[in-house]
């Protein structure tokens, strides 16, 4: 899936995906730190209507007011300097439809990463954002014709602003917390897709999240909605060259799935080991809905994540499946949170992590079922893996039930990979490290199962890489 | 000791407060402990005397606290209640009356209002230590020093903690030497009467290498009148020895109910504690277990039956400090009406507490509409070797169960009392006391009643 290394960027080994780095050419840049000042930049430069330049500074007020949760979070959210950070940097260029329109070190960033080869295989859209906007963002014809809109979310908002503005921030209200009012008043970039009632978009719709610049702040803003028995599967990836200096990504994604409807949001977080990455997401699904999150995280120093599901109309259903890797220096804090609306909805969470060397998993779940509800079901799984003596890992779920009309079970296990499996397979010729990795790969393969093909070979790809020098 | 600390307004009515949302500061709040000098070590007052300022000084835990999340430290009602009167001739006979307790026991101490009533210790093998804690002050300070709350609140009630350690007067402290085995359970009663009355009883359990010893705690309100124990126990094992100890609160309906547990396990210790929660409008359980020996065994247990609006809170801490060592969490919870519970657990591995079993279960079964049963299982772990698992579930009684009963033609509402039994009373068999199960079985039985 990687490109052969070019010659501008000489010494890349196969073995840092991400780790790269184009100088920065940037026309708009909000300096740092974060002010009235910041925001009203951001919405000069994007030309806001005015009630989202208003949303973004009540934004702001909130993000200010609001103290960081570190009463139940870990205390490395502390070491984020919000005052080191620039929050918007563009080269003020449009979206580029054709890959040949793209400027050449961007184009060579997204062929490293291998963007427009699985556009050309399998997917229907791509669009690609480097640092606040969208390099690249295209639609293959016969999706644009069934009335798929896929564009980034600044476009969306001056295009389509009927539908854009009905759902927007209202899956996940600026207040929800800290991140997500953060993200709220600083927003660019991002996907806006609507998928007409019926259609079923076939193939993946793709987006591509790249920061080239150091100190920076990436606050993408994807907001989907799939229309009355529309189906739709998007898949997103990340990656970040390794800077010296910490980079915080925040993102706020908001997903609508209307009667009957299907949504499928995809990520493999492959960010590099000094990234923030504090993401808030969180899907309504309507009557008879479906809203699945397959979430991988393996990159980032810190990642907060707990993908949600509000199961709004009766039949509703929620999936959150997870995995996450946390090596040395990371910590990988994810999780699922299912919020049980109307009758007869029923969710499902299952979670593997991995913590290798001294990294650091933790699951934090949340299961509610309220009052005056019945026939609601819940079925929670995580499994922990600990692959070194040194390694971590914490689970706090949470489960709220009332009435005698439901039921929820959770389970949680945690244990190391077995002398004895590992025995018998060096017994058989592997070394241990291959041994190792087979067995990891054994402990998630149901879950990579649920990827599609194409990513579900990345990953196994990535973990390998990442379980290298943790046995012996 | 009590005069330096008492506040300037102690004698004079409450000041009136300028904002009405917070009242002024009354009942416990301010009730400045009594203490005889000459009852107690120099040691002990002069903690106690720390406890009643660290009292003063720490706050109320809030609703951002995570160890009350879902509950709510109000629902002890500090300003409400006052230490309790001494008892009444009246009701020194009434609780002798109504104390019926196990049939084979070592000893017995009876309490009223945390006042000694009855002390049955004569069948006890020699050189066991089983007295009064007025009387181990005087006897065995020593121990005390050693023992006695020694371990850090960590799970949310240091402010509550503080208030017994100020108070605390009655209760036992049994103490076996090592290879001695006392094969009956020493039994222990507490009663509270008179209208919001504030009792502090303390259990400490000591036991040398090898030794055995059996203990269950009774709480329970005389007149069905509302009050508040605020109950401490310490279990110390020593190496080998084993220990088993029951809290069992039947308080009255609208009582307030606290009790701490702290459970220290030296090398192969076995500790077997169970929580009993059948009284008290609120009741909340706090157990930690430290298994700092190589080996040592922890189990923990407890049964609720909450109906109308109770509000059972639970929160435990399996604290695996060395290597293989186990622990084993069963909390079983039937709840009625529109009653609540709230368990929060946490298995935290060390680093190096290499080969540790740690299991944590929480079960709820819900019997009505509008119970509301809320579980947060943890787990923190940092070595390796280690197996580990949590599970809680929620929900009705199974369909099939009923079926199967019901297809014996035994009634609809006898199905589930008997399926509601046996849901509890597998956990009370753990404990290993036929009599104690039988017992809180014709408990569970009678409360059954009034729920349905």
């Amino acid at each position: 899936m990687v490109t052969a290394p070019d010659n501008d960027i000489s010494d890349i080994k196969v073995d840092s995906v991400g780790d790269f780095t184009f100088p920065e050419r940037n026309k708009f840049d909000s300096g740092f730190g974060i002010t009235e000042k910041t925001v009203d930049f951001i919405a000069d430069v994007k030309n806001d209507p005015d009630w989202i330049r208003e949303f973004r500074h009540k934004a702001l007020k909130v993000f200010q007011d609001k103290p960081m949760p570190t009463h139940w979070a870990t205390k490395d959210l502390e070491n984020i300097k919000f005052d080191e950070f620039r929050y918007y940097l563009s080269d003020g260029q449009k979206p580029k439809r054709s890959w040949d329109d793209v400027p050449d070190d961007v184009k060579k960033t997204f062929d490293r990463l291998g963007i427009p080869e699985q556009e050309r295989k399998f997917l229907a859209g791509v669009e690609a954002q480097y640092d606040s906007e969208a390099a690249y963002s295209n639609i293959k014809a016969a999706v644009a014709e069934q009335g798929v809109i896929f564009v980034n979310s600044t476009e969306g908002l001056h295009k389509h602003p009927e539908i854009f503005r009905k759902w927007f921030g209202k899956v996940i209200p600026t207040g929800d917390n800290k991140f997500s009012a953060l993200n709220s008043a600083v927003f660019s970039g991002g996907s806006f897709i609507y998928v007409p009632p019926g259609v079923k978009v076939k193939h993946p719709l793709q987006a591509y999240f790249r920061i080239n610049s150091e100190q920076f702040g990436q606050f993408e803003r994807t907001l989907i909605i799939a229309d009355e028995g529309a189906e739709v599967m998007y898949m997103e990836g990340c990656t970040a060259p390794k800077f010296e200096t910490a980079t915080l990504h925040s993102a706020v994604v908001e997903l609508v799935a209307m009667k009957g409807a299907k949504i499928q949001y995809v990520t493999v977080q492959n960010w590099s080991s000094n990234v923030f990455n504090l993401v808030t997401k969180r899907g309504i699904a309507h009557e008879d809905a479906e809203v699945r999150w397959i979430d991988c995280n393996i990159g980032s120093r810190l990642t907060m994540k707990y993908p949600g599901v509000i199961m709004k109309g009766k039949r509703a259903r929620g999936e959150v499946i997870s995995i996450a890797l946390a090596n040395s220096g990371q910590h990988q804090d994810t999780g699922a949170k299912m919020v049980h609306a109307a009758d007869d909805t029923t969710s499902n969470v299952i979670s593997k992590s991995i913590s290798i060397g001294q990294g650091r998993s933790t699951y934090r779940g949340l299961v509610h079922i309220p009052k005056h509800l019945k026939g609601c079901k819940n079925n929670t799984e995580c499994d922990a893996l600990l692959i070194n003596s040194n390694s971590h890992t914490d689970t706090y779920p949470a489960i709220s039930v009332r009435g005698n009309q439901h039921s929820t079970q959770h389970e949680a296990s945690v244990s190391q990979v077995s002398a004895d499996q590992i025995f018998y397979l060096m017994q058989r010729g592997l070394t241990e490290a291959e041994a190792m990795s087979l067995s990891v790969n054994g402990f998630i393969n149901d879950l990579v199962k649920e990827f599609p093909m194409e990513y579900s070979v990345e990953l196994k790809r990535l973990i390998d890489l990442e379980m290298e020098g943790s046995v012996g | 000791m009590s005069a330096t600390l008492a506040p300037a307004h102690k004698h004079t009515p409450a000041p009136v407060s300028q904002d009405s949302d917070t009242p002024a500061p009354s009942g416990l709040e301010i009730t400045v402990p009594v203490r005889d000098e000459k009852s107690a070590p120099g040691w002990f007052l002069a903690r106690s005397e720390a406890a009643w300022a660290e009292f003063q000084t720490l706050p109320m835990p809030g609703i951002k606290d995570e160890n009350w999340r879902y509950s709510s430290s109000k629902k002890i009602e500090l300003a409400d209640h006052k230490p309790a009167n001494a008892p009444t001739a009246a009701n020194t006979a009434a609780a002798l009356a109504a104390t019926e307790g196990l049939k084979e026991r070592a000893a017995r101490f009876v309490f009223v209002n945390d006042v000694l009533i009855e002390s049955e210790t004569a069948s006890l093998p020699a050189g066991v230590v089983c007295v009064t804690f007025a009387d181990a002050l005087r006897d065995h300070s020593d121990v005390l020093k050693e023992h006695f709350m020694q371990r850090e609140m960590t799970l949310g009630s240091a402010k509550f903690a503080a208030l017994h350690l100020a108070h605390v007067k009655a209760g036992a402290v049994i103490i076996v030497p090592k290879n001695v085995a006392i094969e009956k359970p020493v039994e222990i009663f507490h009663w509270v009467v008179g209208d919001h009355a504030a009792i502090f009883p303390h259990t400490l359990i000591v036991t040398g290498d090898n030794a055995e010893v059996s203990v269950v705690d009774h709480y329970r309100s005389l007149n069905g009148e509302g009050g508040l124990s605020i109950a401490i126990a310490d279990l110390v094992g020593g190496r080998g020895s084993k220990i088993t100890y029951a809290a069992c609160q039947e308080l009255a309906d609208d009582a307030q109910a606290l009790h701490l547990s702290s459970i220290v396990a030296g090398r192969d210790a076995a500790i077997k504690s169970f929580q009993v929660q059948l009284g008290a409008s609120f009741s909340r359980s706090e157990s930690v277990s430290d298994l700092i020996g190589e080996g040592s065994r922890s189990d923990m247990l407890s049964v609720s039956l909450p109906i109308g609006e109770q509000v059972v809170d639970q929160r435990t801490l399996q604290n695996h400090k060395a290597p293989h060592a186990s622990s084993d969490l069963l909390y079983k919870n039937a709840l009625y009406g529109k009653s609540r519970s709230i368990f929060s657990g946490l298995i935290t591995v060390d680093e190096g507490a290499h080969y540790t079993d740690a299991y944590q279960t929480c079960r709820n079964l819900l019997n009505s509409d509008e119970a509301e049963a809320t579980s947060l299982p943890g787990l923190e772990i940092s070595a390796d070797q280690v197996k580990c698992s949590h599970g809680a579930t929620s929900g009705p009684i199974s369909d099939e169960e009923l079926f199967y009963l019901k297809a014996r033609g035994i009634s609809d509402s006898e199905s589930r009392k008997l399926i509601i039994e046996g849901f509890l009373a597998g956990v009370i068999e753990r404990f290993g006391n036929g009599e104690l199960l039988d017992t809180l079985v014709a408990r569970i039985d009678e409360k059954l009643e009034r729920a349905v």
